[in-house]
């Protein structure tokens, strides 16, 4: 274990700034991508549904 | 004969489809897990680095980020070729899937990166070999995003789009090399890192299990956009219209 408390191991030595800025952004990302691709397959999905109507 | 069938049987859209749908919660388990294993190594086991402190611990994501980075794009421009050199529109539609992603992990290396750079090296940013090399990398994928996008007629898009994933894979070994062939700030590839042994062993440790789970998110986001784009292309086959009919019902 290498924090002694909740702070220590927000403080990362100092250099919170740095490790807490690369992975909140690489957390917004990461989660961020996915659903934007999700929202793409269910509009994708719905549309294919459109046609299908016009079509009847 | 046989075994070209059935590898080519995933070439059909609607087999990749139900293939991928089948994929998608295993690997988002692999992902997550993987990820959370990587995180609680690399930040409760793996322990202070004697020279830079706890800023090393960027790590864990900066150099699984910058090698998908390299490697995406490598896989973006043969599926890219490959669709164009055999008609084969999945392939297309991979390569195109493909972008947004690699786009993203360079992105994500340069921000670590930089990071990184500021507490390590003293600046945020140095137009060094190593460092321009991989700004052009995401250049390279906006502009291969771009110009898919630009053009309205989707096969010659394709084509265009392969045309310049082909051209621009030589900066990815420039990219790499980029450490040996210059002078740079840039430190050497980690995997040869010459550290002590045992903080080698579980920083390492933590660093491949971020990569695993960094290889499974981009399999598992490329498929889904790879699905979209099937659904988006494919709207007039049959099969599409049965399952949105199946959807719809």
């Amino acid at each position: 274990m290498n924090w002694g408390s909740v702070s220590e191991f927000f403080a990362m030595g100092g250099y919170g700034l740095y490790v807490w800025g690369s992975y909140a952004v690489v957390l917004v990302l990461m989660v961020g991508e996915p659903l934007l691709a999700r929202h793409r397959f269910r509009k994708a999905l719905e549309q294919a549904g459109d046609v299908l109507e016009k079509d009847d | 004969m046989n075994r070209s069938i059935r590898l080519n049987m995933f070439a059909a859209p609607s087999s990749f489809y139900a293939l991928s749908g089948f994929l998608l919660p295993w690997l988002w388990l692999i992902a997550i897990g993987f990820a959370v294993a990587g995180l609680y190594i690399g930040f409760f086991v793996a322990p202070t680095d004697a020279t830079q402190g706890d800023s090393y611990r960027i790590i864990f994501v900066h150099v699984p980020a910058a090698w998908m980075s390299m490697i995406l794009y490598l896989v973006m421009a043969g599926w890219a070729v490959f669709g164009w050199a055999a008609n084969a529109r999945l392939a297309s539609m991979v390569a195109r899937a493909l972008a947004p992603t690699g786009a993203m992990f360079t992105f994500l290396a340069l921000w670590t990166g930089a990071l990184w750079g500021k507490p390590t090296w003293g600046t945020w940013w140095v137009w060094d070999a190593r460092l321009t090399s991989e700004l052009i990398l995401l250049f390279l994928y906006l502009g291969f995003m771009a110009l898919v996008e630009s053009i309205d007629d989707v096969r010659r898009a394709d084509h265009a789009g392969a045309l310049l994933a082909l051209v621009g894979a030589i900066n990815v070994p420039i990219i790499y090399f980029s450490v040996k062939w210059w002078n740079t700030l840039h430190q050497g590839a980690t995997i040869s890192m010459t550290a002590a042994p045992k903080m080698a062993a579980t920083m390492l440790q933590a660093m491949l299990l971020m990569t695993v789970a960094f290889w499974a998110y981009s399999f598992a986001v490329v498929f889904m956009r790879t699905r979209a784009i099937i659904l988006e292309r494919e709207r007039q086959a049959q099969w599409v219209r049965d399952l949105a009919a199946k959807e719809a019902a």
